[in-house]
């Protein structure tokens, strides 16, 4: 387990140095949402029944798309050679660096979620059950994204590719998402879709790690 | 005994070659018979439809089309993966011959599904329908698939990396069904019609059981044909290659 939170601790800390890394995903999210008002309309109307789908949307892809670095700086180092040869196994590091990844890019993202979906009028009721569900959500996108990064690390430019590979699998996240955010909006008890995002987060953390490690042996080879 | 030394004659790319080869014109034969009958029976011998008359006959097409789609992206999933473990090379053949063709017949699925919603939706895309919808994230997972090993330039390299992006794929498939099935029930609006009716006559149904097995004959034939054509360009260094081909030559 020592390995488990060294590792979680350096990326951390790595993280820490280079605040775009922070900044980068969060920026972008808002970006995104305060876009699409110009898109569709300025009327309440419009923007509350429209706003659970943009929020999602928006959150999916900054988690997604900012992703490109995840395994490439230490690909470049050097530093994933030694990961793959240090006796610990590579599914457990890769597991540590998706948390230290969904801990600078998803975590922000949750707190700041609110403002954004305030101002699409939504009900502030439905607030506490968007962060539940973008709680239970953001580990499935960090998950599904560092299997694409594995994918791609070997290839000199991965960024369009991995959103290529990933968006089609982020499909049930986003459903059970919205769905989860809707039943709130509408001031209903959204347990069963909250449920279901629960285990969407158990099942992919606990498999997306050792396909992850696979892709990346292969490209390090 | 016996078991092993199948699976380590398939690893041998000439044996496999030539066993594509014997299999391949009976493979084709045989879908060219059923096409031929299922389509006679389809358009000719099936009554038409009391709801959607003549229109339903499209389902002599989608419907095959569609399973092969699934259906090959499994296989695919499943070469993939032999071939991963293995490191077996004619199972990354099999699995780099599956992509395109599965990936057409998801096409001519999702083409033919937009034809018959036009007269019965009165729409080309009814998004609200779960199983179209769930063939659109399949193409784009084959797509994905495909892109991701072109994209490497090093053969075994995108052999192997594409083939854990297929079986993280194959994993997902029923996840992403069942998901997009559940939202659609959500959202079905009353003016659709229901198109799966339960009770299907005989002599609608045979032509459509003969369809899916002529379909299959002929998705088995374009894959020992792609097989074989991706042997010869994998083993385009090996003797037996040369021979063959100076030998055809000469």
């Amino acid at each position: 387990m020592s390995v488990f939170t060294s590792m979680l601790e350096r990326d951390l800390r790595l993280a820490m140095r280079r605040w775009s890394e922070f900044a980068t995903p969060l920026i972008f999210f808002v970006i995104i949402s305060s876009l699409f008002p110009f898109a569709l309309s300025p009327e309440v109307a419009a923007l509350r029944a429209a706003g659970t789908g943009v929020l999602w949307i928006a959150a999916l892809l900054s988690s997604l798309l900012a992703l490109d670095g995840l395994f490439r700086t230490d690909m470049d180092d050097g530093s994933m050679e030694q990961l793959i040869l240090s006796p610990a196994s590579l599914g457990l590091l890769v597991f540590a660096k998706i948390c230290a990844h969904w801990l600078v890019s998803g975590l922000p993202l949750i707190l700041i979620a609110p403002v954004l979906a305030l101002s699409f009028y939504l009900p502030p009721e439905s607030l506490p059950t968007l962060m539940f569900a973008l709680l239970l959500a953001t580990p499935t996108l960090s998950a599904l994204a560092a299997i694409g990064a594995a994918l791609t690390v070997g290839l000199r430019s991965g960024g369009t590719l991995i959103g290529l590979l990933v968006l089609p699998l982020t499909a049930p996240v986003l459903i059970f998402g919205t769905r989860a955010t809707d039943m709130a909006v509408h001031g209903e008890s959204a347990l069963g879709p909250l449920y279901l995002l629960g285990a969407l987060a158990a099942f992919s953390l606990s498999l997306a790690p050792l396909a992850s490690a696979a892709a990346i042996r292969v490209s390090v080879e | 005994m016996g078991l092993k030394r199948t699976f380590h004659l398939l690893g041998s790319p000439p044996t496999v070659y030539r066993l594509a080869g014997l299999l391949g014109p009976w493979v084709g034969i045989g879908a060219v018979i059923l096409i031929a009958a299922g389509t006679y029976g389809g358009l000719v011998l099936a009554p038409p439809d009391y709801l959607q008359g003549d229109g339903f006959r499209i389902i002599y097409v989608h419907v095959p089309s569609a399973y092969i789609g699934l259906m090959a992206y499994v296989l695919m999933a499943v070469a993939a993966a032999v071939g991963f473990i293995w490191h077996m090379k004619i199972a990354h053949a099999v699995a780099v011959s599956a992509a395109p063709v599965g990936a057409s017949f998801t096409f001519l699925a999702l083409v033919t599904g937009a034809v018959w919603g036009k007269p019965m939706w009165g729409t080309y895309w009814q998004w609200a329908d779960a199983r179209l919808v769930s063939e659109l994230v399949l193409l784009f997972l084959y797509l994905g698939v495909m892109l991701l090993r072109a994209s490497f330039d090093d053969r075994d390299k995108g052999d192997r990396v594409s083939a854990v992006l297929a079986v993280v794929g194959v994993v997902n498939v029923p996840i992403i069904h069942y998901s997009v099935e559940w939202w659609s029930t959500l959202h079905q609006g009353p003016t659709i019609a229901q198109l799966d009716t339960p009770s299907i006559t005989m002599d609608m149904l045979v032509p459509l059981l003969t369809m899916i097995a002529g379909f299959t004959l002929c998705f088995a034939w374009l894959i020992l044909k792609r097989v074989q054509a991706e042997i010869l360009d994998r083993e385009s260094r090996a003797r037996w290659v040369e021979q063959l081909v100076t030998g055809a030559s000469a």
